[in-house]
């Protein structure tokens, strides 16, 4: 079974908690990787690629990781965050271009069932299918 | 003026580009109040403090580990789009460092530009530091091809940055945060292409003469 770390980065540390909360909730009692990646080192808003290229490596267990963003300067700082991971783990990581919140939700639950990387990233981005599908 | 762009000289640049950051910075940050989020000054001043205080902690051996001091520094403490841009443009300077020369300053300079471009996705007329970079690296390019000397060919090179700058005033900005303004942000001075002047005008200022 597969073991696919996730990693939240966001500008706003509360922000990335409160996302990571929700997503916990759909996971009762089951273990799930996910890292924070979020909010200046002053308490500030504010993104940082190298805490990113950390959490990335923490969040990894050799089955790969998937990052979920938020905008601008998130998105920038997680590529730039792929520059400082060795080869290896480079390749095994997915920046999903899913919003933050519906895809981490999604992605959670998938990976905490063992999914692999690819059925994991898939699933985030289709994290705006349910809230399409009931406004129509 | 330098006619060796070493570790001392690339300082300079530095030390001179961080000052004028802390004297434009409430300047900045007003522009980026107007059409992004009113954070563009106080980012760029904490990435280059950090950036300074890098400097001072761990004197670096050669240009290349400066270079990269300086980008590791803007990555990690700068917080905004900045950041990574910025780090990106003196990273790629760092991997692309020649021999010292204004040629091999210029092709440095143009590696910088080129990763900023890479980075951003952003193209001419988007409205974002690019359009003043690009213009100053072909400037700086030309110049030295041309056998100018250095002082006039970073001259060149801040003249045009400034009038890529003003150029994208008018425009609608496509990339970036000004953009979820649409046509609001028409008439505005960029603040990403304002710092990205100050950066060229810093190495005017620095390398250029003494």
């Amino acid at each position: 079974m597969a073991e696919v770390g996730l990693v939240v980065v966001s500008h706003s540390r509360p922000l990335a908690d409160a996302a990571v909360e929700l997503a916990r909730q759909m996971l009762p009692g089951r273990q799930q990787a996910i890292e924070v990646a979020a909010g200046t080192d002053d308490g500030g808003l504010g993104t940082d690629a190298v805490a990113i290229s950390a959490a990335i490596t923490a969040a990894d267990s050799g089955d790969g990781v998937v990052v979920l963003m938020d905008l601008g300067s998130a998105v920038m700082s997680a590529e730039t965050a792929l520059e400082f991971l060795d080869d290896d783990l480079r390749a095994r990581v997915v920046l999903s271009p899913a919003p933050l919140v519906e895809g981490l939700v999604g992605a959670a639950v998938v990976a905490a069932g063992g999914a692999d990387r690819a059925r994991v990233a898939a699933e985030a981005a289709l994290g705006l299918a349910p809230k399409r599908a009931h406004l129509g | 003026m330098a006619d060796q762009l070493d570790t001392a000289a690339l300082e300079a640049w530095t030390r001179e580009f961080a000052r004028s950051i802390a004297a434009h910075k409430e300047e900045l940050t007003e522009l980026d109040s107007a059409i992004g989020d009113a954070d563009h000054g106080t980012n760029m001043d904490r990435g280059m403090t950090a950036a300074l205080a890098a400097l001072d902690a761990t004197p670096p051996a050669d240009p290349a580990a400066l270079l990269k001091a300086v980008a590791m520094a803007m990555i990690s403490k700068v917080g905004g789009t900045s950041g990574p841009l910025y780090g990106t443009f003196f990273l790629r300077m760092s991997g692309a460092v020649g021999d010292g020369s204004p040629a091999a300053f210029a092709a440095a300079f143009r590696a910088g530009v080129d990763g900023v471009v890479a980075r951003g996705k952003a193209e001419l007329e988007d409205k974002t530091m690019v359009d003043a970079l690009l213009p100053a690296a072909e400037a700086l390019s030309a110049a030295v091809d041309a056998g100018e000397p250095l002082d006039e060919a970073l001259g060149a090179a801040a003249d045009a940055a400034a009038k890529g700058r003003d150029s994208v005033t008018p425009l609608v900005a496509r990339k970036g945060r000004a953009s979820y303004l649409g046509e609001r942000s028409a008439d505005h001075v960029d603040p990403g292409a304002a710092s990205a002047v100050l950066l060229v005008e810093a190495a005017a200022t620095a390398l250029g003469q003494g």
